[in-house]
């Protein structure tokens, strides 16, 4: 038992290490800018005194560790600085966003994973069936298009007979039903982006342990391909259904960026590429920061699950 | 009721697809000799679709101005005209021809999605073969950075470098080249760790051979099949991470003949029932479809799976 808490803390660890790294890049990504960074932002035009007011205000003045140290401190307490578009606390840009955006990949996750686990167990159950077939190409098909073309076919279907919403509007007074509603194309787009790509390994995973003795055992005393598959390939093939499912969900985090830009829904993606083309660099960072920790989270939950799964890797010699 | 006839229009168009894959097929047939006509002949229609597709992108890439009935950035009527016999897409925001804008997007957004993608390839498989040839500390420095890197989703950190070093062909072209770079980097590094240890290789080493001829001559041809479908793959990406940006508005500026910010342009158009804004997306669709389907069957050839 204590080999599984070693090695979970192990992993917690380097989890962390991987995100201390992680956020020295993102700061110092703005270090790697030849010249000087304020006169790159506002440009030739301006005047000195303009440039040297705008350096003291974003601290320029000072030596870039100590603004590391600053920036990190307040990012853990949850102050990221002030937005240079709207002079706004980036605090508050980013409260009520990154709950919306959480709602919308939660809610893609919960329509996906089952839809796609399902997908993926038939057409390994009825492989080479024209089940199988259909369900191969479009998961290759839909891999390969971009999210926007999904969601402004998905628009020109469904939103242009009036079923759902094409613009996913959230106000503090929208009720969990009506929000449920309106962001019933977002989340349509993101699982339809993403289940493709799960039902091909869900399939992958099952279809490999099909070869193993222990199932042509279990064929050879007479069990029903759907209980071999459910009760000797499902269990064992699990480590690899969880890894791909967290890849998935940490997917996500990025598909959902272009997926908010077309519904206009007022989450992080949309704010973070705001502020790409404004310039707004304290903005961009934490939004960038908060995507890369969710990133990193998941990644190591996969991590763990997968080798929790796996009794022989966890009483590994 | 619109569900129902999408799906009838899907049908017409896998039907119509398949027909094509198998006409290219008979003509490619008819046209090869020797090793690419016994490959050919075994083709699965998606394949033959697949190559179909990829050759018309790339002559209408080429001759472009002669395709055109118009120039790339001449306004030339009204904006948002529908379909008619002068305009046959209509025109676009600013009134300039929708199907002159989408022949010369073939040209500009495949083409430096196919640059990006040459760059990435070039630095990754070197730095992965040099890696993997050299060992030691190079290998482990180069390695940790690549996993740095890596754990940092890929559209966030072209977001955040975009913003830095701001938004222009060259530096879209070098972000996305950089964060694709480590993708291939591993992939060449593990192939060729299984190639260093051979004792050819050893034999090489012995024989004096230097460094570049011995990542050259020695370990890169025999790591160019998993390299070659592998750069498939990488354009892919490459293409749609290029497309979401241009899309996004900071990837391809205007006025600049785009696929990506030709959708994010005409995008009101979808709202009134018009599908032109679709198109675009459709061709970069299409493309990344067909050499997924090519890809796949280069895969399969290559392991020899029968399944």
């Amino acid at each position: 038992m204590s080999d599984i808490w070693s090695m979970i803390a192990r992993r917690l660890l380097l989890g962390l290490l991987t995100l201390f790294v992680i956020s020295l890049i993102i700061f110092g990504a703005t270090e790697l800018l030849p010249g000087d960074l304020a006169q790159n932002i506002l440009g030739q035009s301006a005047t000195p005194e303009t440039v040297a007011a705008f350096r003291r205000e974003l601290g320029l003045d000072l030596p870039a560790h100590t603004r590391y140290v600053n920036w990190l401190l307040g990012a853990l307490q949850g102050d990221f600085g002030t937005s240079l578009a709207n002079k706004r606390p980036i605090a508050d840009l980013i409260a009520t966003r990154l709950s919306n955006t959480l709602f919308l990949a939660v809610y893609a996750a919960a329509l996906s994973v089952p839809l796609s686990l399902m997908l993926g167990i038939l057409a390994a159950l009825w492989r080479n069936s024209i089940f199988d077939r259909a369900a191969n190409a479009l998961a290759l098909t839909s891999i390969s298009f971009p999210e926007f073309f999904v969601a402004y076919i998905l628009i020109f279907v469904l939103a242009q007979s009036g079923l759902f919403p094409s613009m996913a509007r959230m106000d503090p007074t929208t009720t969990f039903s009506e929000a449920l509603y309106r962001t019933f194309l977002p989340a349509l787009t993101l699982t339809l982006v993403v289940t493709a790509h799960m039902m091909r390994m869900t399939r992958a995973a099952i279809i490999n342990l099909l070869a193993s003795p222990y199932i042509e055992m279990a064929r050879l005393k007479g069990m029903s391909p759907a209980r071999v598959i459910l009760k000797h390939a499902l269990p064992n093939a699990l480590a690899p259904i969880v890894t791909v499912v967290a890849l998935n969900l940490a997917y996500l985090i990025t598909g959902v960026v272009v997926v908010e830009v077309v519904f206009v829904y007022p989450g992080l993606g949309q704010l973070m590429v705001d502020s790409v083309a404004k310039r707004d660099f304290p903005v961009v960072q934490a939004v960038a920061l908060i995507f890369a920790a969710a990133y990193v989270l998941l990644n190591l939950t996969a991590d763990v699950l997968s080798t929790l799964s796996n009794p022989r890797l966890i009483h590994r010699k | 009721m619109s569900v129902l006839f999408t799906i009838f229009w899907i049908a017409v168009a896998v039907v119509a697809a398949m027909a094509l894959g198998w006409l290219f097929r008979w003509a490619a047939v008819a046209a090869s000799r020797g090793e690419a006509r016994r490959a050919l002949k075994t083709a699965p229609l998606a394949a033959s679709f697949g190559m179909l597709v990829i050759l018309i992108y790339v002559v209408v890439a080429l001759f472009a101005p002669l395709i055109a009935p118009y120039a790339e950035r001449e306004v030339v009527g009204a904006q948002f005209l529908p379909w008619d016999a002068t305009h046959p897409l209509g025109t676009d925001n600013l009134g300039r021809d929708m199907l002159s804008r989408l022949v010369y997007g073939a040209r500009n957004t495949v083409g430096i999605a196919f640059a990006t993608t040459a760059l990435a390839f070039f630095a990754g498989s070197f730095l992965g073969l040099l890696a993997a040839a050299v060992g030691g500390w190079l290998d482990q420095v180069l390695s940790r950075l690549v996993d740095i890197l890596m754990a940092i989703p890929a559209l966030i950190f072209s977001l955040l470098l975009l913003t830095i070093f701001g938004t222009s062909i060259v530096t879209l072209v070098l972000v996305i080249a950089t964060i694709d770079a480590t993708r291939v980097f591993r992939l060449a590094r593990s192939v060729a760790q299984n190639i260093v240890v051979m004792d050819y290789i050893e034999a090489a080493r012995l024989r004096g051979e230097g460094l570049i001829r011995l990542i050259f001559r020695e370990i890169l041809p025999n790591a160019l099949a998993p390299l070659v479908a592998e750069f498939g793959l990488r354009f892919c990406f490459v293409f749609l991470a290029i497309s979401a940006l241009s899309f996004l508005g900071v990837g391809i500026q205007p006025p600049t003949a785009d696929w990506g910010s030709m959708v994010r342009e005409n995008a009101t158009l979808i709202t009134f029932g018009d599908v032109t804004p679709l198109l675009p997306a459709g061709a970069i669709a299409l493309l990344t479809v067909a050499v997924n389907f090519v890809v796949d069957w280069q895969l399969h050839r290559a392991s020899g799976l029968k399944e």
